[in-house]
């Protein structure tokens, strides 16, 4: 079966927890790595590890090779038109940042707006707020509904001459909905206003295509597309990382240092200031390909299942609410048991060898919209399977009885 | 075993929290948060001539929480608060190091299981943290009102 021979490629699922055959149901935090991810990471340091950009031998040129290679699986990934409109940084987080900082500072003056949603993760609001602090900006909130939708009907009356960025997220970590983003794009370019797409949670699920979403921004990160941790990519169109200021200074991003004066590398090293993650990067491409290998189709109708299959499983079980219930949705699905606190549910799951997230999932704003804590979540990567999520509902039992619910 | 954790004695507590009421005239209130978790407790006393003569909270959080301070509730009422800091001492302790269980601690005794959870000690110590400012709000509204006369 295909699913058997992807979970053979994941180390890490032959793990053992409390005695229990590890059941990993959160993908949305971090995925985990194959091993030919973990084979390029291996191979970088036991056969080519030298830095990149600088030097005329062989092994500095290997690795520049290599990581310039993993430059261009970012941009088949993502269909980008040039692959210098790919930057590596740490992820999602600094990818945002890096816009906020550059972009802001450069294009932005104080009274102008920036538009986010009530839907987004902490980092698509805190670089905003930070922003709006130094610049004496406003940062504007499109509303959600109770299903956990974006309310677009009125969409077009958060556009205005002021509003100079739209960032958004893709889709919800915290409640797996899956924004319309291309009509959104659409609609904030009529009004000639840039949009940022938040791409962590969907870059491992859905086929991404920027140049056909026509996102000015588009940004993830590698260890939640099965790639390492500390790398992720901002793509930026060209036009827009021409124009703006570097983020950094320091080492590759320049042409020529004197004491009066620097001139800036092009893109994509004016932003890529110091000696990248060279490793990361160049796993991150294995990642990529490995994910394109598998094909979309696949992984959406495999995802596609697993999220319906445990939507009905979970809404079998009095008490629980599943919160967060959009018609289109990623393979995410938080929920609360009442009377029991999630991190109860976590701790006890565990000791089934279940790994499930518990919290407010770094988007305080949408627990504050539900009037609750936080929520219990399960998230999907493409090696979960049926059984695992019998084996979570079997847990969810056990939680019951335990907490004398039946 | 998830057993040592969740023992009758913490559902029960956790569950069906005593003390569980805001107390009018305290004159000891803090208020305790954990930002990991979002669990909240808000701590009242009642303390006359430096003895806790009435305690209770409120708030919301996981089992192990409210477990713990509907219990430290039960056990502050009629010590004195020096007597309250030397078990709240003594309760850290328990959750923190070997062999560091003091008969004293009777019932609270039940949460020594969090102790194999470390993720979960914070969600135990909430109370006591709190108890701690709370003490400290009395003591130094004491002082304040000794100052003003």
């Amino acid at each position: 079966m295909r699913i058997e021979a992807i979970r053979s490629e994941f180390p890490i699922l032959q793990t053992q927890i409390h005695n229990h055959p590890l059941i990993y149901l959160d993908n949305a935090a971090t995925t985990q790595k194959p091993q030919c991810v973990l084979d390029a990471l291996n191979h970088y340091y036991t056969a080519i590890n030298a830095n990149v950009h600088r030097s005329v031998y062989y092994l500095s040129e290997a690795a520049t090779k290599a990581f310039e290679e993993a430059r261009q699986s970012v941009q088949h990934f993502i269909n980008a038109k040039e692959a210098r409109e790919c930057i590596f940084v740490k992820g999602t987080t600094e990818a945002i940042n890096l816009v906020a900082h550059s972009f802001g500072e450069h294009f932005l003056k104080k009274g102008d707006e920036i538009l986010i949603s009530a839907m987004e993760h902490h980092s698509n609001i805190v670089p905003w707020q930070l922003l709006c602090q130094r610049k004496e900006l406003k940062l504007q909130v499109i509303p959600i509904n109770e299903q956990g939708e974006l309310e677009l009907e009125n969409l077009e009356l958060y556009f205005n001459k002021k509003t100079k960025l739209l960032a958004i997220i893709h889709a919800s970590n915290a409640l797996g909905t899956l924004n319309p983003i291309a009509d959104i794009i659409k609609k904030a370019h009529a009004h000639n206003i840039p949009v940022l797409v938040d791409g962590a949670q969907s870059a491992a699920h859905l086929k991404i295509d920027v140049q056909a979403l026509d996102c000015d921004f588009f940004t993830f990160s590698g260890h939640k597309t099965y790639g390492p941790t500390g790398i992720g990519v901002l793509y930026g169109k060209s036009h827009w990382l021409e124009a703006m200021p570097p983020y950094q200074g320091g080492g590759d991003m320049i042409l020529k240092v004197s004491f009066d004066h620097t001139t800036y590398n092009e893109i994509p090293f004016k932003f890529e200031a110091g000696t990248p993650a060279i490793a990361e990067a160049i796993a991150l491409g294995r990642a990529l390909e490995y994910l394109q290998k598998l094909d979309w189709a696949f992984i959406s109708q495999h995802e596609a299942r697993l999220l319906q299959y445990a939507t009905e499983a979970l809404s079998s079980i009095p008490r629980l609410k599943i919160i967060g219930q959009a018609k289109e949705k990623i393979g995410v699905i938080s929920f609360t048991l009442e009377g029991i606190h999630p991190h109860d549910i976590g701790s006890i799951t565990d000791q089934f060898g279940i790994a499930i997230r518990t919290g407010h999932h770094c988007a305080m704003p949408i627990m504050d919209f539900f009037k609750i804590p936080a929520t219990t979540r399960v998230s999907f990567g493409i090696y979960n399977t049926c059984e695992e999520i019998d084996q979570l509902i079997k847990a969810l039992d056990e939680v019951r009885r335990l907490f004398k619910l039946y | 075993m998830i057993q040592d954790l969740y023992q009758e004695l913490i559902i029960d507590h956790g569950t069906h929290p005593r003390n569980f009421c805001v107390l009018e005239n305290a004159n000891g209130k803090a208020e305790g948060f954990n930002p990991l978790c979002g669990d909240k407790v808000q701590l009242y006393l009642k303390i006359e001539n430096q003895k806790i003569e009435k305690a209770s909270f409120t708030g919301a959080g996981c089992a192990i929480s409210m477990a713990s301070a509907s219990l430290m509730t039960e056990a502050l009422i009629g010590k004195t608060t020096q007597e309250a800091l030397v078990l709240s001492a003594l309760f850290k302790s328990l959750l923190t190091i070997d062999s560091a269980e003091s008969a004293e601690l009777g019932k609270l005794l039940a949460l020594a299981g969090v102790k194999s959870f470390p993720a979960r000690v914070k969600c135990a110590t909430l109370a006591w943290h709190t108890l701690q400012a709370a003490i400290h709000c009395n003591i130094q509204t004491v002082s304040t009102e000794l100052i003003n006369s």
